[in-house]
C-alpha cells in the first residue's frame, strides 16, 4: 500500500511527464518537400461542410492521380477562424499552408505588400482572360496573386406572393419605384424591407449599393487605388440613403436583428413571409433554406418557392452606371513558398469540369462563363445573367478597401442607420481611417 | 540595558552581542529546500509567465508601432496610438460602460445578493433545490446565455408574448434595439447570471456567522433586523468585501456576453474596453493601436485591484500589497 506521500509524488511526477509530452507533441513540423522529388501540398480552404468538403476532397484526389509524385493535404477551416487567425499566422511564420483561401480586395493588398503571395501573372494569363473582369479584385497593379472559383453579384430577394398582393406587378428599375413599390407595401401591411442591422455589414451593403449607382467606375477605382474619396458622389449617396431611410422602410428594431441567425433574423424573415424582400448576396436562398430546415417547418433545406431576384436599382440623375453589380466571392491564392505544383492545381481548380461540377452541386456559382450552364435554380441564373451583364462590377467595398478603412466605414453607416451619423461623417471616418494606414 | 539606554537619553542602537543568541557566522543555504520549492512552482511560474507577464510585455512593445499584423515591426510611432486612443470618444464611451456597470453591479447587484442570502439562511422546505435553482444560471456558458436572451428579447419574441400574455403589452420596448435602454437590458442580463455566485458566497460567509451571537442578541431582546444589522452584516464583511472585488474586476473586463447580446452596439451603445480593443484593434488589422487599448484596459484593472487591496481589504489581507501590521 502506498503512503500519501508516494502517491502524490507518482501523481505530480505523471502529470509533468503528461504535460511535456502534450508540450512537444504541438510542435509537430510540416515540410514542404520530400527532398527526393516528392512534392507537398497543403491546401486551406472554408468549405467545412458538404458538398463543398466532398468536392475539394474530390479534386485533390484527381490532381493526386494525375501527378505521380504530388500529395496534396486538404484541411477545412470554419471561415472566420481561417481568415483572422490561421491564415495570418500561417503566412507570418513563412510556412503551413502552400495554397489558401484569399477573399480579395484589400486584404490581398495586405499580404501582398508583406511579401506571403506568388506572382502567378505569368501562368495564369490564359485562364484570367477566360474568367473575365472579376479577376481584378485578386490582382494588383496588373499582376496576378489569385483566382477566384466563385462570384456573385447582390441584389434583392423578394416575395413574390407578397409583391402581387400588395399590386406591385413589376419589379422597380429606378430609385423611385422602389419608394412606390416601399409605399404600396406598407398600405397593404406589409413590412417592406428586412435588414440584419446588428450585424452592421447588411446595412453597410445599403450605402456600398448607393455609392455604386451614384458615383463614375472611374471614381470608384481611383478611391480604390489610392483611397482617395473626395469626390462629391460619396456623400451624395449617403445623402440618398437618409432620404431612403426617412421612409421607414425596414422592420421594427432593425438595429439589432442579426443577418442570419434564427427566424427572428432578417433572412428568417423573409423566408416566413413577415417581410417582402431582402437585399443580400447570392447565398441567401441556402441561408434561407437553412433557417425553415432548422425550424422544422420543413425537412429539406430549399429555399421557399415564392423567391424572386431583382438587381439594385439605379438612381436617375447620379453619375453612376445603371447597370453596375456589387459583389463578392472566394478564390484561392499560392504562398510565396509554395512549389510550382501549386499553381497547376490552382488551374485544376479553375477548368471548366471543376467549375461545373461546382456549380452543380449547389454550393455557390461558378466564376468561369462557360460553366454558367450548370446552375439548374432560376433565381441563381438571373444573378448569373447580371452578372454577365453588368458593365462594371465592384468587389464589396469593406473587402475592396481593407478591415480598417472598411471596418470605420461600416461603423459610419450603422451610425446613419442608427439616426446618429450624417453622410459626411461616413466619409470623414474613412479619410481618418486611411490616414492612419 | 534598558536602564543604560534611559540613561544616556540618546537613541543608541542596542548592543547586539548582548541581544541574545549569538548568530552563527555562516550562513547555512538551504540548497535542498530552495530546490523543492522551486522546482514545485516551476511549472505554475512558467505558466504565469509564458502567457500572462510574457504577452503583456509584448503588447506593451507592440502599442509603440503602427502594425497590421503582417510582416515585420517596421513603423514606429511612439504614443501615438494612446493619444488616439484616448481621444476617441467611441473609447471614452466604452470606459464609461465599463464603470457605469461596475457602479450598478455593487448597488444593485450587492444589496440584493445580501438580502437574498440572509433570508435563504434559516431552515426552509426546499432549501437546497432554491439555492441550485439560483446557482445555475452561473454555470451556463456565457455564449449560450447571451445566445439565449438575444433570441427571447428579439421584437415580438418570446419575452414580448409573454409581456402581452400577462397583461403588460403595453410595456414592450425594443429591448436590444433602442440605445437608450440596451444598457439597462444588459445589466439585467449580467444581473440574471452572475446573482447566483453573488447569493453562494455570501450563503457560504453567513454559514462562519456563529449562531450563538444571534441567540444571546435574541435573549437581550434584539429583533431579527437589529440582529442582522449589528451582528451579521459586519461579521459578513469579509466576504463582502472579497465579492466586491471580483465583481469589479469582471465588470472592468467584460466581454463575452456583450459581444453576444449585442456586439456593442447598437451603434456603439454597449461598446466595453474588451470589445472596443477587439473591434478596432483585431478586426480591423491594426495590432498595434489594439494593443495599446489592452495596455490601458491592464493599467486601469492594476491600478483599481492595487488601490482597493491597499485601503479597502488591507485589514483582510494583512501581509499582502499592505503595510505590515
Amino acid at each position: 500500500m502506498m503512503n500519501r506521500s508516494r502517491i502524490t509524488r507518482t501523481v505530480a511526477i505523471s502529470a509533468s511527464a503528461l504535460l511535456a509530452v502534450g508540450a512537444l507533441a504541438g510542435c509537430g513540423a510540416s515540410g514542404d518537400d520530400g527532398g527526393d522529388g516528392k512534392v507537398t501540398i497543403t491546401w486551406w480552404h472554408n468549405g467545412t461542410g458538404d458538398p463543398l468538403k466532398s468536392l475539394w476532397q474530390d479534386v485533390a484526389d484527381e490532381f493526386m492521380a494525375q501527378h505521380e509524385n504530388v500529395t496534396v493535404k486538404v484541411e477545412a477551416y470554419q471561415n472566420e477562424d481561417l481568415q483572422r487567425t490561421l491564415i495570418p499566422n500561417a503566412l507570418r511564420s513563412g510556412s503551413g499552408v502552400d495554397l489558401l483561401q484569399a477573399w480579395g480586395g484589400g486584404e490581398l493588398k495586405d499580404q501582398v505588400a508583406a511579401g506571403y503571395l506568388m506572382d502567378i501573372t505569368d501562368q495564369v494569363q490564359d485562364t484570367v482572360d477566360e474568367i473575365g473582369p472579376v479577376v481584378s479584385g485578386w490582382q494588383l497593379e496588373g499582376k496576378t496573386y489569385g483566382l477566384p472559383f466563385q462570384y456573385g453579384i447582390e441584389g434583392f430577394w423578394y416575395n413574390k406572393d407578397l409583391f402581387a398582393q400588395a399590386g406591385i406587378d413589376a419589379v422597380p428599375t429606378t430609385l423611385d419605384e422602389l419608394n412606390e413599390d416601399v409605399a404600396k407595401l406598407k398600405a397593404a401591411g406589409i413590412t417592406p424591407i428586412a435588414v440584419g442591422a446588428g450585424d452592421k455589414w447588411p446595412a453597410a451593403h445599403w450605402w456600398y449599393n448607393f455609392v455604386l449607382k451614384s458615383c463614375s467606375p472611374d471614381v470608384l477605382r481611383t478611391a480604390q487605388a489610392q483611397f482617395d474619396f473626395s469626390d462629391a458622389c460619396f456623400v451624395e449617396a449617403g445623402d440618398e440613403l437618409e432620404d431612403f431611410l426617412a421612409t421607414e422602410p425596414f422592420q421594427e428594431g432593425f438595429l439589432a436583428t442579426p443577418a442570419q441567425q434564427g427566424a427572428g433574423s432578417s433572412a428568417g424573415l423573409v423566408a416566413t413571409g413577415k417581410a417582402a424582400m431582402e437585399l443580400m448576396g447570392h447565398w441567401d436562398p441556402g441561408v434561407m433554406g437553412g433557417i425553415l430546415k432548422d425550424s422544422g417547418s420543413q425537412a429539406e433545406a430549399t429555399a421557399p418557392p415564392f423567391l424572386g431576384w431583382f438587381n439594385f436599382p439605379g438612381i436617375d440623375g447620379a453619375q453612376g452606371d445603371p447597370t453596375a453589380a456589387l459583389g463578392g466571392g472566394d478564390g484561392f491564392a499560392c504562398a510565396a513558398w509554395a512549389p510550382p505544383e501549386c499553381v497547376e492545381l490552382l488551374q485544376y481548380i479553375e477548368s471548366e469540369d471543376v467549375q461545373k461540377r461546382f456549380g452543380a452541386s449547389g454550393a455557390g456559382l461558378p466564376v468561369l462563363p462557360a460553366a454558367a450552364s450548370s446552375i439548374t435554380d432560376p433565381n441563381l441564373q438571373q444573378v448569373l445573367e447580371g452578372l454577365q451583364s453588368a458593365s462594371y462590377v465592384q468587389l464589396w467595398l469593406d473587402t475592396t478597401y481593407g478591415a480598417t478603412v472598411g471596418g470605420a466605414m461600416n461603423d459610419g453607416i450603422v451610425a446613419l442607420f442608427g439616426g446618429q451619423g450624417t453622410p459626411e461623417d461616413i466619409v470623414t471616418a474613412m479619410q481618418n481611417a486611411a490616414a492612419t494606414l | 540595558m534598558a536602564i543604560s539606554t534611559l540613561a544616556t537619553g540618546s537613541a543608541t542602537l542596542p548592543d547586539r552581542s548582548a541581544a541574545g543568541p549569538a548568530r552563527p557566522t555562516r550562513r547555512r543555504v538551504d540548497w535542498r529546500g530552495a530546490a523543492m520549492i522551486w522546482g514545485f512552482a516551476a511549472p505554475a511560474l512558467v505558466v504565469y509567465v509564458g502567457f500572462v507577464l510574457v504577452p503583456v510585455a509584448l503588447a506593451a512593445v507592440y502599442s509603440l508601432f503602427n502594425w497590421n499584423g503582417l510582416g515585420p515591426l517596421e513603423r514606429f510611432i511612439g504614443l501615438d496610438n494612446y493619444v488616439r486612443a484616448l481621444g476617441d470618444p467611441v473609447f471614452l464611451g466604452a470606459i464609461g460602460h465599463n464603470l457605469l456597470i461596475v457602479a450598478l453591479s455593487l448597488l444593485i447587484q450587492g444589496p440584493l445578493a445580501i438580502g437574498i442570502a440572509l433570508l435563504l439562511n434559516r431552515r426552509l422546505r426546499g432549501r437546497t433545490l432554491i439555492r441550485t435553482l439560483i446557482f445555475v444560471p452561473y454555470v451556463l456558458s456565457e455564449v449560450v446565455a447571451g445566445l439565449a436572451f438575444k433570441l427571447l428579447l428579439q421584437p415580438g419574441g418570446p419575452f414580448d408574448a409573454f409581456l402581452a400574455g400577462i397583461g403588460l403589452g403595453g410595456v414592450t420596448q425594443l429591448w436590444l434595439a433602442d440605445g437608450q435602454i440596451v444598457m439597462g437590458t444588459l445589466f439585467f442580463v449580467l444581473s440574471w447570471k452572475y446573482l447566483g455566485f453573488a447569493i453562494l458566497l455570501m450563503l457560504a460567509g453567513l454559514q462562519s456567522v456563529p449562531d450563538e451571537l444571534a441567540e444571546a442578541a435574541a435573549i437581550d431582546g434584539a429583533s431579527w433586523w437589529q440582529i442582522q444589522r449589528h451582528i451579521t452584516l459586519p461579521l459578513l464583511g469579509p466576504t463582502i468585501r472579497i465579492w466586491a472585488f471580483l465583481s469589479m474586476i469582471g465588470s472592468l473586463q467584460l466581454f463575452d456576453m456583450v459581444w453576444v447580446l449585442t456586439g456593442g452596439g447598437p451603434v456603439n451603445a454597449t461598446t466595453t474596453m474588451a470589445t472596443y480593443m477587439v473591434q478596432y484593434g483585431f478586426q480591423r488589422s491594426q495590432l498595434g493601436y489594439g494593443s495599446a487599448v489592452a495596455v490601458i484596459l491592464f493599467v486601469i484593472s492594476l491600478v483599481f485591484a492595487l488601490l482597493y487591496q491597499r485601503l479597502v481589504l488591507r485589514r483582510d489581507l494583512a501581509g499582502a500589497v499592505t503595510r505590515s501590521a
